[in-house]
């Protein structure tokens, strides 16, 4: 009985530490604001294949009007 | 389908993943271990197979209804969806083998659903190889399309069955809980939800490209 409260008490012991030690994120990189040019590059990126698709969309739409 | 020709469902899908990469990277995420930041790849990496998902199952509905009607545009629409998600299919499965790499420890470690996704991936090859052996061009339609439509519920199966039914790494699986159930909240769902829908749409739209210039190529290789 001793052995196993001692086991409960370890177990809990263990995951006190583990949570106080906390989980490590990229707060530094979101303090320093760099964040947003990580997100301003994506979001240049995407912008650019949205027009791109559009743009294929057009000529393909050129294409089609001529065939009829 | 005149839908194919509009442009308000592009634009929409445009604007929700637009949204979805500002908002993915700078809303607060659960500080979880060994998951740390990563956990923002569920944006990226999970819409990747929604899109899959869908497009697959356009061709299958596209693969039955040329098998019903016999009308040639049907199956293009079939083989056209079939690429395009085989294109969201890689894109899915080498995003998960990066972010594997940082959370598992390896980039293939042979986990049960990286295995059935490797089976399938091949699979929907083997769709194409099919079609490209086949001269006859009814014959081809034909046979391909009833091989689509078995192909999906196989594909439904190794990527969502088998695995759960054993112990797997990736969430949803095994003894393993998704991430719905513990680890996401709602600040979560309000981003990936949206990108959902708008990657779907995307796929929807690249299929409905390819299609249209498939249509081309069919008119000009048929005069």
């Amino acid at each position: 009985m001793t052995k196993k409260l001692i086991f409960i008490a370890i177990l809990l012991a263990a995951n006190f530490v583990a949570s106080a030690q906390g989980v490590e994120m990229a707060d530094q990189l979101r303090g320093s604001g760099n964040i947003y040019v990580v997100v301003a590059t994506i979001a240049i990126v995407f912008v650019g294949i949205a027009i791109y698709l559009f743009a294929i969309d057009k000529r393909l739409s050129k294409l089609e009007k001529n065939k009829d | 389908m005149k839908f194919i020709y509009q442009s308000w469902w592009k634009i929409l899908g445009v604007i929700l993943v637009f949204y979805t990469m500002i908002a993915g990277f700078l809303l607060p995420v659960p500080k979880l271990p060994l998951l740390h930041e990563t956990i923002r790849n569920v944006y990226f990496h999970v819409p990747m197979w929604m899109g899959m998902l869908v497009v697959f199952g356009i061709s299958v509905v596209y693969s039955i209804k040329y098998l019903a009607t016999s009308r040639e545009e049907y199956d293009l629409v079939a083989v056209e969806s079939v690429n395009t998600g085989i294109f969201f299919y890689a894109l899915g499965l080498v995003s998960g083998m990066l972010w594997a790499k940082f959370t598992w420890g390896e980039y293939w470690s042979s986990d049960p659903k990286q295995n059935s996704a490797a089976i399938a991936f091949l699979l929907y090859c083997a769709y194409l190889v099919l079609r490209n052996a086949i001269d006859e061009d009814q014959k081809r339609a034909r046979i391909s399309a009833i091989y689509n439509i078995f192909a999906f519920p196989i594909m439904i199966v190794l990527l969502f069955i088998l695995p759960r039914m054993t112990d797997s790494l990736h969430p949803g699986n095994g003894g393993n809980p998704a991430f719905g159930r513990y680890d996401m909240d709602n600040n979560m769902r309000a981003v990936l939800y949206p990108a959902f829908i708008g990657w779907i749409l995307i796929s929807v739209w690249i299929a409905t490209l390819r299609y249209r210039i498939r249509l081309i190529e069919n008119k000009q290789n048929s005069i």
